[in-house]
């Protein structure tokens, strides 16, 4: 097999907790049937196909399972979002894009326990009534989709999927669908419209919520790769029993996926909420590099607004308040967001001392330029002045203005967009500059104030593009 | 290469297209797959062929091809190099890799633009784009040689000797 990370028998850290990973790099495994039955495989599938659908999908609620893939919405409550007294068939897609910068965890489902994710969809797919169902897999993981459309040949003909599953009466068929390189099939309305055939142009909601409007403008569920595995799990040890690993309103186990300044970067699955940021770089990730400070983090993927090392943050309220130092965070959603960011998609990326701000800035930027669909003009135009400002920065070519200019940008995205994407293009440069302008305008030239300068060249100079 | 599609490919692409019962445009992304494998790129035919295969105006495939950047317009060399440039490989030295790269197959970026993201080599044995994040960012710089996906690549020679 080329080139995937198989880091067979890495021990998972201490203080790990492996659900979904639980056969990730495990010595002795592989991505057949076979191994996956003597295992228990496909017992919960049996278990849920004697239940009431209500049940199972109580159950998910119970264990107050959140979306994984960036929102952290939770699923349970998605789920009966399907308009009651529906006619129109149910559809169900597995969001495997994976492409929020900074994330790397489904890829090592979908290669190395694609079986894991067929289960927890079959339930899925049974308790909300869906007999069709696609996995978006982005086009860049072409071995992941050819694992994955052997294991649901091997799942049909074990009789798990198809027609009449395991003499249940239920039928559902499930499909591969490859992306083709755009980030912006990672946003479920822009996914499906991929789906459609189309240009993935994100549609407007209200009216076009999936769960009420979506494939085919018929009901559509879109879920994670990793929500839909723990729904296995939740299944087999019971939603209140799920709930009681993590911390509270933050129940289970999250995969985080640590990139960038750290001595060994990786992918973690941890209770969610009982490690902190200090514990993930220093104990998980060994800490920074030799000689190195830590500058900044980037917590849920490159959307998350930046945490500056050296800010103090206050959460709770009343008798309950608490500051917080960047290292005191613990990893889950309620304290990312009341620290002014959010925990999105777990990507976790470092930042030390040795890197420029504006230099990091305008990485992103350049993505947000390239990935923004174009449909909204304040995100099409925005995105890309934002990407021509932070050129300029970099190039030497910008005034100390321009930092105004660019955080004006931003703030005239967010909010005024069709899709989240707006406030994923602005708030990097949005925190960026409200935490950084220092050094942003440290990197500008008072002399260039009002010097009319084009930001092509630059581009092609900086070898930006 | 005369546009021809062989049999067996139109038999695959045929069983393709029955995964999307509802709807046969569902099917536009998966057509063009199978044929930009085959041919190494999309061209005015296999616009044309999809559209027709699928009872679709031409228009609604080309548009397709132009949004998505995994679909090319042009042919790639036999190599086609992706090289990830968002940030966790950026910091890991990606745009250092690309110019590595290109210095050793003597591949010209200096033309490239948004509409044209490709360079390829003189003699036509490899071609290059950066790509955005590629889902391996713990293990920078990360890139992908046609289908084979290559971590941690420090040493441009030693990737490049894989595909002589
Ligand atoms: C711009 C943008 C990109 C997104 N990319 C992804 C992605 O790559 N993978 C993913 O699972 N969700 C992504 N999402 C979130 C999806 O829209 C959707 O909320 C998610 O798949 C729902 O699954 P969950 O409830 O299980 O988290 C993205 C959202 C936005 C706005
Ligand atoms: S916000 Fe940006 S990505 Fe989303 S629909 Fe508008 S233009 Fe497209
Ligand atoms: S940044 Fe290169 S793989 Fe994510």
């Amino acid at each position: 097999m080329s080139g995937i990370t198989y880091q067979r028998g890495r021990e998972p850290h201490p203080k790990e907790h492996r659900v979904v990973f639980r056969n990730v790099d495990r010595v002795g495994w592989d991505t057949g049937i076979d191994t996956f039955l003597k295992e228990g495989g496909y017992e919960q599938l049996k278990k849920a196909l004697g239940m009431e659908r209500s049940a199972i999908i109580d159950e998910v609620k119970k264990a107050g399972l959140r979306g994984r893939g960036g929102a952290g919405f939770p699923c349970g409550v998605k789920w009966t979002f399907i308009p009651p007294g529906n006619t129109k068939p149910v559809y169900l897609i597995c969001n495997a894009d994976e492409s929020e910068p900074g994330t790397f965890k489904d890829r090592y489902i979908l290669h190395q326990d694609p079986h894991q994710l067929l289960e927890g969809m079959i339930i899925a797919c049974f308790a909300v009534g869906a007999k069709l169902a696609y996995i978006y897999i982005r086009e860049e993981f072409p071995e992941a989709a050819q694992i994955v459309e052997k294991a649901i040949a091997e799942a049909h003909a074990k009789g798990f999927l198809g027609k009449d599953i395991l003499g249940s009466g239920f039928d559902l068929e499930i499909y591969v669908h490859r992306g083709a390189g755009a980030y912006i099939c990672g946003e479920e309305t822009g996914l499906i419209e991929s789906l459609e055939g189309k240009r993935p142009y994100p549609r407007i909601k209200p009216p076009y919520f999936p769960a009420a409007m979506g494939l085919y403008l018929c009901p559509t569920i879109v879920n994670n790769v990793e929500t839909l595995c723990h729904v296995k799990h939740i299944l087999e040890m019971g939603g209140e029993a799920w709930a009681q690993t993590g911390t509270k309103n933050n129940t289970g186990t999250r995969i985080l996926c640590v990139s960038g300044d750290v001595k060994k970067p990786g992918y973690f699955e941890v209770e969610v909420g009982k490690v902190t940021m200090g514990e993930v770089i220093n104990d998980m990730c060994g800490g920074l590099k030799d000689g190195r400070k830590l500058k900044a983090v980037i917590p849920g993927g490159s959307s998350a607004k930046v945490l500056r090392a050296d800010e103090t943050f206050t959460v709770g309220r009343g008798d309950d308040a608490r500051q917080l130092t960047i290292r005191d965070i613990p990893m889950d959603f309620d304290t990312m967001a009341a620290c002014g960011s959010m925990a999105g998609s777990g990507g976790v990326i470092v930042i030390d001392d040795s890197r420029s701000i504006s230099w990091v800035l305008n990485n992103l930027n350049n993505f947000y330029a390239h990935e923004s669909c174009g449909q909204c003009t304040p995100c099409r135009e925005g995105s890309l002045w934002m990407k021509k400002i932070t050129d300029r920065v970099v190039a030497g070519k910008a005034s100390p203005a321009d930092i105004d200019t660019l955080y004006g940008v931003a703030k005239n995205i967010d909010g005024r967009t069709i899709c989240a994407f707006g406030e994923a293009c602005s708030w990097p440069t949005e925190s960026f500059v409200e935490k950084f302008r220092d050094e942003l305008v440290a990197d500008t030239k008072p002399e260039l104030e009002g010097a009319l300068v084009s930001a092509e060249p630059l581009t092609a100079a900086a070898g930006l593009r | 290469m005369p546009f021809t599609v062989p049999a067996e490919l139109e038999a695959e692409i045929d069983e393709r297209i029955t995964h999307y019962p509802v709807s046969k445009r569902s099917a536009v992304l998966p057509v063009l797959h199978h044929l930009q494998h085959h041919f190494g790129y999309i061209g005015e035919e296999a616009v044309e062929w999809t559209a027709a295969k699928l009872g679709l105006e031409p228009i609604k495939v080309l548009e397709v091809v132009t949004f998505y950047p995994g679909f090319r317009q042009e042919a790639p060399g036999k190599y086609h190099i992706r090289v990830c440039r968002t940030l966790s490989c950026a910091m890991a030295g990606s745009y250092e890799l690309m110019e590595s790269i290109c210095e050793k197959t003597g591949i010209d970026r200096s033309g490239v633009n948004h509409h044209h993201p490709i360079a390829v080599s003189l003699d036509g044995k490899y071609s290059i784009e950066f790509a955005e994040c590629l889902a391996s960012c713990g293990f920078g710089p990360v890139c992908m040689v046609n289908d084979d996906f290559h971590e941690s690549v420090a040493d441009a020679d030693a990737l490049l000797k894989q595909y002589p």
